[in-house]
C-alpha cells in the first residue's frame, strides 16, 4: 500500500524534475524578453537524439552529450537571432506562431535527419534498479534528481552573484531601466535563449533513458513545460519549480490510482482550476493594474 | 439636498502603504471640482476607487445618495458617471468617429438578431448614434479627425477625443484626469474654454490636474490632498491663501 | 461616407460571391471540389475564430474543440442513435454554444498567455476524453459518419443527382452547399463587426479599460463571441463529418487548434477575407508539399516562420498596403 505510493511519488518527482527544468527554460525566456517558446520542447528532443545518435556513432557519452549541448545551445541562438530579433514588434500571438513554426522546421529536420523511429539511450550508471521502502527506483531518477538539483543551484548563483545575471533580471524588470544603466538588452535576450537551450538539452539528456526519444517528443514536453511554468506564474522561478514537481506528481499519482489515460486530462484541469481561483498561477506576481 | 457624490472616510492600502486615508468630501452637481496635489498624493487612485476601477480598503462612496461600492466601472458608467484617464485610454484599433460613437453604447438598444439579420432598425440606431457623436466631434474640436484612425491622431487631439468620448453617453458627471497634462499653451487654453464649455451645459466636471492658473481659473470648489489625507478644502481664493496649501508645494 | 462604408462593406462579401460562384469554371475533377469544400469548412470556421481572436482580441489555442465536438455529436447521434443529420448538428450546435458559455465565464477573465492556457487546456482535455470514449467514439482509430441527407437527398461525394433536369455529381453538390454556407457565414461576421456589438468587441481589443468606462459589460461580449466562434466551429466540425464520412480525434486535436489559429493570423487577423485567404493557404499548402514527402514538414514550418517573421500583420493587411502604397505611387508619378 504505502510501497505503491512511495512508488508513484518517486516517479512523479522525477518526471517532475524535468518539467521544472523545462519550465525554468520557459520562464528565463518569458523574463527576458515576454515570449513564450513553444519551441522550448524541441530543445530536449535536440538533447536526447543528438546524444542517442552520437553515441551510436561509436562516440563515448561523455562526448557525444557535450556535443549535443553545444548543438541545443546554437539552436537557441539561431532561434533568437533569425526567428525573434527580426520579429519583435510583432503581437504576442504571432510570436506564439513564430516559435510554433520554429518548432515544427526543427521537427522537420530532425525526423529527417534521425528518422521516425523510437530511440533508447543506456541509463548513466548501473541498469540494476535500487529499492526503497518498498519502492523499485531507477538509477537514472537519481541522476535527474542530482543533475535537476545542481542546475537551479547553479541558476541562483548565477543570478545572484554574477554582473551577467543580475544584468538579465534588471532588464526583465525594466528594459528602458536596463538600457539606460549600460545593459546590452539584445546580448541578454540572446543570453536567456542560450541559457534555456542549454537546460532544455540537459533535461532531455538526463530523461532519454527514463522515457525513451523521437523527433516528436518535443511538442507534449514543451506543452507540460508551459502548464507548469504557468501553474507556478509565468516569470517566477521558484514558481516553475514548484508548478513543475506538482505536475509531475499529480500525473503520477492519477496514472497510478485512477487511469492512465487521463493522466494528461488531470493535469490540463488541474491548470484550469488553478488559473480559475489565481489568474496569474500559485506564486505569480499579485500586480495592480495601473491607468 | 444631497450632494451629487459624497465619498466619507475613504480609505486604500496597497500592502501595508495608505494610498488614500480618512478621505472626506462632496460634489454638489454643476460644479467644477478640481482636486490638486503634489506627485503621490493619491489623486489618480482616487480617481480610479470614484469609477470603480479600485474598491475601497474602508469608506463609503455615494452617488445621488445610493452606495457605489462594490459596483464595476460599466454599472457606474449606468448610472452617469463617465472618466477620462491620465494615461490615455483609446482603442486605437479604430477610428476616431467609432470611439466617440463606443462612448454611446449604453444608449444603443441592440440586440444579437436585429445585428446578425442587420434589420432596419439597427441602421437607424447607427445613424443617430454617429450624427450625436459627429456633433460632439466637432464640440470638442476633433472636427477635422472623423475618419482619421485613432492611432494616427497628435497627443492634443486625442486628448480631446477621449473627453468627446466620455461626454457622448450624456453622463451626469465626468471625471477628467490631468487633461491638460502634455498640452501647450494654445491647447490648454483651449481646453480650458472646453471644460467652461460642458460644465454650462449642466454637467459636473472633476478634474485633477497640475496647471495652476487652469485650477484658479476654472474651478468652483477645489480640494487639496497630500499623502492621501486632506490637506484643505474650498475657493479658489480660499486655496491660494492658505499657507498649509503653500508650505505643502513650496516646502515639500 | 455612411454610403462608402457600406459600399466597402458589401464589396468584400461581392468579391467573395463571384470567386465561388466562378471558381468551378477552373476544375477539372471532382478532387478539385472536395478541396475547394475542404477549404471552405475551414475558411467559415476560422471567420468565425476570428471574431474572437482578430477582433476582441482573445486567444484560443483550444478551439478544434469545439470543432471536433460538433463532428463527434454529429457523427455518433446519426450514425449509432439514427438521428437525422440536420436537427442534430443544430442541436449540436446549441449544446457547444451551451459548453462555451459556461467555460467561458471563468476562462474569460484570463489575460494574455494565461488565458491561452486555459483555452489549450481545454482543447486537449476535450481531444482525450474522444479518444478514450472508444465505445462511444470509436477511440484514436475514428469512426464512420453517414452522409448529410438534405430535403430528403443523400449527400454523398460518390454519388450523381439530377436537379432540374442537369447532372450534378455529389462533390459539386457539396461545393455548392459549402459555398453558399461561407457566404452566409462571412456576410453574419460582417454584420456583427459593423455594429454596436462589434464596436464593443473592438473596445475590448483596443482597450478593455476604455471599453469599461463607457458601460461597456466586458465580460459578456467577450463570453459572447467566444460563444459566437464555438457554433461556428461546431456547425463546420459537423459538416466536416458528414463530408469526409470518416473523423478521428485529430480533428479535434492540439494541431489542429494550432492550424485554425495560424489561418487567422496568417491571412490577417480582424480581416474577414484575410483569413479566408489563411484557410487556401494552410488547406493547400501540404497538398503541394506532398511531392517533396520527407522535406513536407520541414518546408511547412519554414514558410510559417518567414511569413510571420516578415509580414506579422498577416498577408492579406501586408498586400493591400503593400499594393496602395504602389497604386500611391503611381498616381505620384502621373502628377
Amino acid at each position: 500500500m504505502f510501497s505503491e505510493f512511495l512508488q508513484y511519488l518517486f516517479t512523479g518527482i522525477t518526471i517532475g524534475a524535468t518539467y521544472a527544468l523545462i519550465a525554468l527554460g520557459f520562464t528565463l525566456i518569458y523574463n527576458a524578453s515576454h515570449v513564450i517558446n513553444f519551441a522550448q520542447g524541441e530543445f530536449l528532443m535536440v538533447g536526447g537524439m543528438a546524444t542517442v545518435s552520437l553515441m551510436g556513432m561509436g562516440f563515448p557519452m561523455p562526448v557525444a552529450i557535450i556535443a549535443a549541448i553545444l548543438l541545443a545551445a546554437v539552436l537557441g541562438v539561431a532561434l533568437q537571432r533569425l526567428a525573434i530579433a527580426p520579429a519583435k514588434q510583432a503581437d504576442p500571438v504571432t510570436l506564439i506562431i513564430i516559435t510554433i513554426g520554429a518548432s515544427i522546421f526543427i521537427r522537420g529536420i530532425a525526423q529527417l535527419v534521425w528518422g521516425r523511429a523510437y530511440h533508447s539511450m543506456p541509463n548513466f550508471s548501473g541498469s540494476e534498479p535500487v529499492t526503497i521502502g518498498g519502492a523499485v527506483v531507477s538509477t537514472q531518477s537519481f541522476w535527474v534528481l542530482g543533475v535537476g538539483a545542481v542546475l537551479v543551484v547553479a541558476l541562483v548563483l548565477f543570478f545572484t552573484r554574477t554582473m551577467t545575471g543580475k544584468a538579465i533580471l534588471a532588464t526583465s524588470m525594466n528594459k528602458g531601466a536596463a538600457r539606460l544603466v549600460g545593459i546590452k538588452t539584445q546580448s541578454v535576450l540572446l543570453l536567456a535563449f542560450l541559457l534555456s537551450a542549454i537546460l532544455g538539452s540537459i533535461a532531455g539528456i538526463i530523461v532519454a533513458p527514463i522515457t525513451f526519444t523521437a523527433y516528436d517528443i518535443g511538442i507534449m514536453l514543451g506543452l507540460k513545460g508551459f502548464v507548469a511554468a504557468s501553474l507556478g506564474g509565468l516569470g517566477s522561478g521558484m514558481g516553475a519549480i514548484v508548478g513543475g514537481l506538482l505536475l509531475g506528481v499529480v500525473e503520477a499519482m492519477t496514472a497510478g490510482y485512477i487511469s492512465s489515460d487521463y493522466k494528461d486530462a488531470v493535469a490540463f484541469g488541474m491548470i484550469i482550476l488553478v488559473l480559475f481561483f489565481m489568474p496569474r498561477g500559485l506564486m505569480g506576481a499579485r500586480v495592480v493594474e495601473r491607468v | 439636498m444631497s450632494a451629487l457624490i459624497d465619498v466619507r472616510g475613504l480609505d486604500k492600502a496597497f500592502g501595508g502603504v495608505h494610498a488614500i486615508e480618512g478621505l472626506s468630501f462632496s460634489v454638489e452637481a454643476g460644479q467644477i471640482y478640481s482636486v490638486i496635489g503634489p506627485n503621490g498624493a493619491g489623486k489618480t487612485t482616487l480617481f480610479n476607487l470614484i469609477t470603480g476601477l479600485y474598491t475601497p480598503t474602508a469608506g463609503e462612496i455615494q452617488l445621488e445618495g445610493k452606495s457605489v461600492v462594490g459596483l464595476a466601472p460599466n454599472q457606474l458608467a449606468e448610472l452617469g458617471m463617465c472618466r477620462t484617464f491620465q494615461q490615455m485610454q483609446i482603442c486605437m484599433n479604430m477610428t476616431a468617429l467609432e470611439n466617440v460613437m463606443l462612448g454611446r453604447h449604453l444608449q444603443l438598444k441592440s440586440n444579437l438578431l436585429t445585428t446578425l439579420l442587420r434589420l432596419p432598425s439597427l441602421l437607424k440606431d447607427e445613424e443617430d448614434c454617429r450624427d450625436h457623436a459627429v456633433e460632439l466631434m466637432k464640440f470638442v474640436g476633433c472636427g477635422d479627425y472623423l475618419e482619421t484612425q485613432a492611432s494616427a491622431m497628435s497627443y492634443g487631439a486625442l486628448k480631446r477625443l477621449e473627453i468627446a468620448r466620455a461626454l457622448a453617453a450624456n453622463p451626469k458627471v465626468v471625471l477628467l484626469d490631468e487633461p491638460a497634462a502634455g498640452l501647450n499653451a494654445v491647447e490648454s487654453a483651449e481646453l480650458e474654454e472646453l471644460i467652461k464649455k460642458i460644465a454650462a451645459q449642466g454637467t459636473t466636471v472633476v478634474l485633477v490636474e497640475h496647471d495652476m492658473k487652469m485650477v484658479m481659473g476654472i474651478s468652483d470648489h477645489i480640494l487639496v490632498i497630500n499623502y492621501g489625507r486632506k490637506l484643505a478644502e474650498g475657493t479658489p481664493e480660499e486655496i491660494r491663501n492658505n499657507p498649509d496649501v503653500i508650505a505643502a508645494y513650496l516646502g515639500g | 461616407m455612411l454610403n462608402s462604408l457600406i459600399k466597402n462593406r458589401l464589396s468584400g462579401l461581392l468579391l467573395l460571391t463571384v470567386i465561388v460562384f466562378i471558381l468551378p469554371a477552373f476544375f477539372s475533377n471532382p478532387f478539385h471540389y472536395d478541396m475547394a469544400t475542404q477549404i471552405a469548412i475551414f475558411a467559415t470556421t476560422v471567420v468565425g475564430l476570428n471574431l474572437l481572436v482578430g477582433f476582441a482580441g482573445q486567444i484560443s489555442l483550444g478551439h478544434a474543440g469545439f470543432f471536433g465536438l460538433g463532428a463527434y455529436f454529429s457523427a455518433v447521434m446519426t450514425g449509432t442513435y439514427g438521428w437525422s443529420p440536420v436537427p442534430t448538428l443544430l442541436v449540436g450546435a446549441a449544446l457547444v454554444g451551451l459548453l462555451a458559455y459556461v467555460v467561458g465565464r471563468p476562462i474569460l477573465k484570463l489575460k494574455g498567455y494565461y488565458l491561452s492556457m486555459a483555452t489549450l487546456a481545454m482543447g486537449f482535455i476535450i481531444a482525450i476524453t474522444i479518444n478514450n470514449e472508444g465505445w462511444l467514439t470509436g477511440g484514436p482509430d475514428g469512426m464512420p459518419v453517414p452522409s448529410l441527407s438534405l430535403f430528403g437527398w443523400e449527400l454523398s461525394t460518390f454519388s450523381v443527382y439530377s436537379f432540374l433536369g442537369m447532372e450534378i455529381s455529389g462533390s459539386l453538390a457539396w461545393y455548392w452547399l459549402m459555398g453558399v454556407l461561407l457566404i452566409l457565414g462571412v456576410w453574419l461576421a460582417q454584420n456583427l463587426i459593423d455594429s454596436p456589438i462589434g464596436r464593443a468587441l473592438r473596445s475590448v481589443h483596443g482597450s478593455e479599460v476604455a471599453a469599461s468606462v463607457v458601460g461597456v459589460d466586458t465580460a459578456k461580449f467577450k463570453n459572447l463571441v467566444f460563444v459566437i466562434s464555438a457554433v461556428y466551429a461546431s456547425l463546420m466540425g459537423s459538416f466536416y463529418a458528414h463530408f469526409q464520412g470518416f473523423i478521428t480525434p485529430d480533428s479535434a486535436g492540439f494541431m489542429e487548434s494550432i492550424i485554425f489559429v495560424t489561418m487567422v493570423v496568417l491571412g490577417g487577423m480582424g480581416s474577414t477575407l484575410g483569413v479566408i485567404l489563411g484557410a487556401v493557404i494552410l488547406t493547400l499548402l501540404p497538398q503541394l508539399l506532398a511531392d517533396f514527402h520527407d522535406y513536407e514538414m520541414m518546408m511547412f514550418g519554414l514558410i510559417l516562420m518567414l511569413t510571420m517573421i516578415f509580414m506579422p500583420k498577416g498577408l492579406l493587411p501586408t498586400l493591400s498596403r503593400w499594393l496602395g502604397e504602389k497604386m500611391h505611387k503611381q498616381a505620384e508619378d502621373k502628377a
